[in-house]
């Protein structure tokens, strides 16, 4: 059964070196599928460090490893931004041109607890 | 690594908006790398050494087969002159030299031109205009600000030097002891590697900025507050009186904020509060707001487009003079409600980085990139450019985050083109195509009419 957490794609440092790597460069797909979660979220939800998730929503969905992050509350999601984080974004900018890209509701599952090859 | 390993002084970084201009680079001049990059963060230290130039890659291809500049420039102008609704678009991650000749084609083309703002302060460009602007330079920061309060930002993973250089542990004339001299607040939704630099870390609920904002104004005019207003924010009433006791009685206040408050429901209202708070808080003492700008010519694009246009980012030109209007002229907008019929993409990825629908219809229009690498837009491009990068092989104009223009140094040579020299042949030839179809259609015209007006002879 899916579980509704809040998705925050944002910043991060790996995501800053990695880019710089190149965008069609294995680093930088590996950073930016990866998704933080609170350990306590984690336990309670029984996933593991390296699950593979889904995230889904009525636009579309993305599919990340799953990882322990620190200072995240119960409930949020923080992913580093990158094209998996644009697959959950809608085109409609309320009239202002800017596309809602964080605070995004996810239903979340496990889809496999084994980490693909790379 | 070669003997031949020069060393320039005072270069900048063009990564993020910060553009530091006090890097000590070691070049090798052989293997045209950067070996060291002193004074550089992690970011910048990977922007130097992650840049190799890949010589054996062509300098244009055309439908993914290598092609002459030439042929390239001919075929993007067609494409760009025979549009009904060209766009142009990215345009952060270049020169502002660059940026002028954007705009130009935009004009001639009668297309339509924007930046990676609008996916960025956008929001913050119309609360601007909405509210107005207590602003500075980061030099001022650095020399007296005495409250520093970071909102919906995390400058240690975007834009490590921040703190260092500008506003947190920076010693300036009236900040002698630097991070001693300062009090530093991080407000967030979650608690970031920012909120260890913070004397204070207030997490406010997701969504809930405005409302917090808006309350601090209320404190501020000593409005009494709901009850619920905790519940509602996740801020105690006792937190908010302590922000703004600290905020009226800073010496020099500034509020730095960043894209946890325009990319988030709310968008330009939540920028316009903060606007508010800080010409609200001139009542009391000197305080001001910045945003936090990503790319580093990001704030360059907004300057450059407002003094050609008016407008700093979503300009049309359809109608022969420019016009603004976020959510008709802007990129995700044009895409997505497919009105584009061709694209211009400079220095961006909009392939990696907007939403589906937008993707989508980009993959069905001719697309005209220019990128100093391959990416998910160059690989999809009709047209894909390979150019020189800003700063490290170009010299050009850049402006910081605080719209302090800030000239390149150059580092070493590329053997591609500049972004500017491939848009001015672009623009050169867009001009002279558009020329001849407004001289060809007069001439329709006037053979129209003599044909008319001799059937209508007696």
């Amino acid at each position: 059964m899916p579980t509704n957490m809040l998705l925050v794609p944002g910043r991060s440092k790996q995501q800053g070196t990695t880019l710089n790597k190149g965008k069609l460069k294995a680093d930088y797909q590996q950073v930016t599928s990866t998704v933080e979660m609170s350990q306590e979220d984690m336990q309670h939800l029984g996933f593991s460090e390296g699950d593979r998730l889904r995230l889904s929503n009525a636009i579309g969905e993305a599919i990340v490893t799953c990882t322990a992050g620190t200072g995240l509350p119960a409930g949020m999601l923080f992913i580093p931004y990158g094209p998996q984080s644009s697959q959950l974004m809608e085109s409609d900018t309320a009239g202002s041109g800017m596309p809602l890209s964080k605070h995004l509701a996810v239903d979340v599952e496990k889809i496999s607890s084994i980490q693909p090859v790379t | 690594m070669s003997a031949n390993i020069n060393v320039i002084k005072n270069a900048t970084c063009t990564f993020c908006g910060c553009v530091c201009d006090d890097m000590i680079l070691s070049v090798d001049e052989e293997a045209k790398r950067i070996i060291k990059s002193k004074n550089a963060c992690v970011l910048g230290r990977a922007w130097f050494a992650e840049h190799t130039i890949d010589e054996a890659a062509p300098a244009a291809l055309i439908d993914g087969q290598p092609a002459s500049l030439d042929e390239a420039i001919e075929q993007a102008a067609q494409t760009l002159a025979r549009a009904r609704f060209p766009i142009i678009y990215g345009l952060s991650d270049t020169t502002c030299e660059a940026q002028r000749q954007a705009v130009a084609i935009a004009d001639i083309s009668r297309g339509n031109i924007d930046t990676t703002t609008s996916v960025c302060h956008g929001p913050s460009g119309l609360a601007f205009q909405g509210v107005g602007e207590s602003t500075m330079t980061l030099g001022e920061v650095k020399n007296r600000a005495d409250l520093v309060i970071y909102w919906g930002g995390n400058p240690a993973e975007s834009h490590p030097r921040h703190f260092g250089r500008y506003a947190v542990t920076a010693k300036g004339m009236f900040t002698p002891k630097g991070k001693k001299d300062r009090t530093v607040v991080v407000v967030d939704v979650r608690k970031t590697p920012s909120a260890p630099a913070a004397n204070h870390f207030v997490q406010v609920k997701p969504g809930k900025d405005f409302e917090l904002l808006w309350a601090l104004r209320a404190l501020l005019k000593g409005r009494s507050l709901a009850e619920n207003i905790e519940a509602i924010t996740g801020v105690s009433q006792q937190v908010m009186q302590m922000l703004v006791e600290m905020m009226r009685n800073c010496r020099y206040g500034v509020l730095f904020f960043g894209m946890g408050l325009t990319m988030t429901r709310g968008r330009h209202f939540n920028s316009g509060a903060l606007l508010a708070l800080a010409t609200d808080l001139n009542e009391y003492t000197h305080f001001v707001a910045k945003p936090v700008r990503g790319h580093g010519n990001v704030t360059g694009a907004d300057n450059v487009l407002s003094w050609q246009t008016g407008y700093p980012f979503g300009v049309n030109f359809s109608r022969g003079f420019p016009r603004f209007n976020p959510g008709e002229f802007t990129t995700v907008d044009v895409l997505a409600k497919q009105d584009a019929d061709a694209a211009l993409i400079i220095a961006s990825d909009p392939a990696a980085n907007f939403p589906r629908a937008a993707i989508d219809h980009l993959s069905n229009i001719p697309v005209i990139c220019l990128d100093t690498k391959e990416t998910l837009t160059s690989r999809l491009a009709h047209v894909a450019f390979r150019t020189a990068t800003y700063g490290i092989n170009t010299t050009g104009t850049v402006y910081r985050m605080d719209d302090v223009p800030i000239t390149l140094r150059k580092v070493y040579d590329s053997p591609f083109p500049t972004d500017e020299e491939i848009l001015t042949a672009i623009k050169q030839r867009v001009q002279e195509l558009v020329q001849a179809r407004s001289e060809s259609s007069h001439i329709v015209r006037r053979a129209d009419a003599d044909e008319q007006m001799t059937a209508a002879m007696p």
